[in-house]
């Protein structure tokens, strides 16, 4: 069982999303993460899907994905070289002196942002891969963190490649 | 300027839309306004499921799509199992269907489902139409889906201000669908071909298993010339019946849970199994480590996902199935020395007939032998589910494509009836006979008022042990014969017919079969015949739930 980076390219038309999930879950595949949003081509959306399983597991979430009208494309970027993306917005606790100078030096280690400033808390904006970002989660966690909301991973081939409507 | 609805029965008139199986409602007024002075003609049946299986049967009979018509909220919640049932069996259906105004939308309006979400599982693909002038594109483009690769129902919901709606007069309407998400693949990859023809010219043990997707695929010359060509002997599944013939000297029948000795057997020891527009289902398989365990396997389908889903294939094959037989003809330039496996298989055949005891009582399957007696496959036979279903399978030599309509996938009692309606519309020409189970028959009986109304000559045949006799069947055998609700009182099934206007006969007796069989067959309308056959009768051979596919009961061993 491994994850494998899915990247769907769709038609940005309603009720897709509720296409493509709605399959993954009636056969049973597990969504790890989804994004999804507007790409280089005016009237498709780049939907980037993270699902778990063997090779002939994810060999069939692709084909029946594949077999949905408004999908375009589909394509497995875990076996190519590709960058991968994922932002964490965390708030935590940060009350007493030596516990905010502390977070903010872990912050500075894994080029996090401060975006927001309060008396008792601090919001840090971090992107990474997934485990850069788990691993400032670990960092922080004795800290207290109140909340925390990550996006879904996004991703791209590396070098001139694209994943394009071939079909 | 013409209204949305106007425009939407033009669209459907350009499909070539010749008939609709439909039931009214408020939100499809202007529809069938527009329908009462179109030449499309529109059969009002008695509830909505009926107008989605008949619509299924019209698909299965002609090849063409079928079309079914239904107002919003419990109307298009009533065509649903008709869709699903279509899906599971891949069967080219639109299915139009009212919805409120799009002011109203999600607003819980009175008669309001989500119809489309409703679907999205049980669908190809379908539509929520938010303007007029997207119809004529948004109808080319579901009869063009329905229809193409592995066909499929596609649904397209219509709200009441669109089919009210002005679309302008004389808009060109585009001469081909092109959707970049949909490009289905016809034609097999030359080198699979050809590494399939190396397979087939080493085999010593070839075998074919043959499904629905030839029917389909309108592909029974091309196979029957293959399993000649290259001697190799078929079995078909229970939607490929008909696609070769059933008394054809290299077919072995159908295989699975129900499946003769021969075809279980030759599955079992084959050593390449030629599978051609097949899904490899549980009930044809049995426990799926064991089918075909000493077989490369080829496998032909339109549909990729397909290909690997069940079973692991040695060579895919990714097409349509009669494109992909003309190239395995063309390309084939060597067959295997079959005659020792062909003789083999021939000995099967002849030491493993189908029995069941012909003493003089009314066992079902005299019926069906009977009526295959008298129709020589000539006419369309339809039928329920449950043992109605295996009985006709078994006991009914069907000699051409399309000639046998069963819900196989999803199993629907109460398909039977309204398919066969439908299929009689697609072939006026041929007698059309609907097998039945006393249960099935009760699911869509109301549908006695349609063919009374329209006066639809379908005939339908009872087999009344009454009981849900496959479930009875299951009871006996694995749940020691405990009849949990599987019995069901005795209804004079006459009288209901009678009270409709329909004629019957009720038969006791085996010595009265053929008689009446004869009596219904050359009565002009419809006609109900009532066969009070041995209750416990059982369908063998059986395949029980997780066994291999060799380890039949109820036969003689080896
Ligand atoms: C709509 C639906 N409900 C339940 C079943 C489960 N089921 C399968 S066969 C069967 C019994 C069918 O009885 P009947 O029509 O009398 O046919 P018989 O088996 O007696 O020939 C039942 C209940 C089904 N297939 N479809
Ligand atoms: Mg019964």
């Amino acid at each position: 069982m491994k994850s494998h980076t899915l990247s769907v390219l769709v038609e940005n038309r309603a009720g897709v999303l509720s296409r493509v999930a709605g399959m993954f879950s009636r056969r049973g595949f597990n969504i790890e993460s989804l994004a999804v949003g507007p790409c280089e081509e005016p009237n498709m959306s780049r939907v980037t899907i993270v699902v778990n399983g063997d090779d002939g597991v994810v060999e069939q979430v692709m084909k029946q994905t594949n077999k949905l009208i408004d999908v375009i494309k589909v394509s497995d970027l875990t076996k190519r070289e590709s960058v991968e993306r994922e932002l964490a917005l965390i708030k935590v606790a940060a009350e007493s002196g030596p516990a905010r100078a502390e977070i903010l030096q872990i912050a500075d280690i894994f080029r996090a942002q401060v975006v927001d400033v309060g008396s008792k808390t601090l919001v840090l904006q971090v992107t990474g891969d997934t485990e850069k970002i788990d691993a400032l989660e670990k960092l922080l966690r004795p800290y207290g963190i109140k909340e925390l909301v990550r996006t879904g991973k996004i991703a791209l081939l590396r070098g001139a490649k694209t994943v394009k409507s071939s079909k | 300027m013409k209204t949305g609805a106007k425009t939407l029965i033009e669209a459907l008139q350009r499909e070539g839309v010749d008939t609709i199986f439909g039931y009214p409602g408020g939100v499809v007024l202007p529809i069938y306004d527009e329908l009462y002075d179109s030449s499309i003609r529109h059969i009002l049946v008695r509830h909505e499921q009926a107008a989605a299986h008949a619509a299924d049967g019209y698909a299965r009979a002609s090849g063409r799509v079928g079309v079914c018509l239904a107002t919003s909220g419990p109307g298009a919640c009533n065509l649903v199992t008709g869709i699903a049932t279509a899906y599971m069996d891949s069967i080219p259906v639109v299915a139009l269907t009212g919805q409120v105004p799009t002011g109203l939308l999600g607003n819980d309006a009175f008669q309001e489902s989500d119809i489309t979400g409703i679907t999205m599982p049980v669908t190809k693909h379908n539509y929520l139409v938010k303007d007029a002038a997207d119809l004529d594109r948004v109808v080319q483009e579901a009869f063009y889906i329905a229809r193409t690769g592995r066909p499929g129902p596609v649904l397209v919901d219509i709200p009441k201000d669109v089919s009210t709606g002005v679309v302008q007069e004389g808009r060109p309407v585009p001469e081909t669908v092109s959707l970049r998400g949909y490009q289905p693949t016809y034609q097999g990859h030359v080198r699979q071909i050809d590494r399939a023809l190396d397979l087939i010219a080493g085999a010593e043990r070839p075998l074919v298993y043959a499904g629905g997707g030839v029917v389909l695929s309108e592909a029974s010359a091309e196979l029957l010339e293959f399993v000649e060509t290259a001697a190799v002997p078929v079995t078909t599944t229970l939607m490929g019946l008909g696609a070769v013939p059933g008394d054809h000297p290299l077919n072995l029948g159908m295989l699975g849970m129900h499946g003769t000795q021969s075809a279980n057997y030759a599955v079992t020891e084959c050593d390449l199994l030629i599978a051609v527009g097949v899904r490899f289902d549980d009930r044809v398989t049995g426990k799926i480590e064991t089918f075909a365990p000493n077989a490369a396997v080829i496998h032909i389908d339109i549909d990729p996902a397909e290909i690997g889903k069940n079973k692991a294939v040695d060579v895919p094959i990714v097409g349509d199935v009669k494109a992909v037989l003309q190239a395995l003809l063309r390309r084939m330039q060597k067959r295997g020395d079959t005659a020792n496996w062909v003789a083999r298989t021939n000995a099967w055949k002849a030491q493993y007939p189908l029995r069941y005891r012909d003493d003089d009582r009314l066992r079902p399957q005299y019926v069906v032998e009977q009526l295959s007696d008298l129709l020589k496959g000539e006419g369309i036979i339809v039928s329920e589910v449950g043992q109605n279903q295996m009985w006709t399978a078994l006991y009914y030599c069907f000699k051409k494509p399309r000639t046998w309509i069963t819900s196989g996938g999803l199993g629907t009692m109460g398909y039977g009836f309204p398919a066969a309606i439908g299929a009689h519309y697609a072939r006026p020409d041929v007698p059309v006979v609907d097998v039945a189970g006393d249960g099935s028959i009760q699911m869509n009986i109301q549908e006695l008022g349609t063919v009374a109304q329209y006066d639809i000559p379908v005939k339908i045949v009872i087999l009344n042990n009454m009981y849900l006799g496959m479930v009875r069947q299951w009871q006996e055998l694995f749940y020691d014969r405990r009849y949990s609700y599987t019995e069901l009182p005795s209804v004079d099934f006459v009288k209901i017919a009678n009270a409709y206007g329909v004629e019957g006969l009720r038969v006791d007796e085996k010595a009265g079969v053929r008689e009446a069989l004869e009596t219904a067959l050359a009565t002009d309308g419809p006609f109900v015949l009532d066969f009070r056959v041995e209750r416990e009768e059982n369908v063998f051979p059986m395949v029980p739930a997780g066994a291999a596919i060799n380890e039949m009961i109820g036969v003689r061993q080896r």
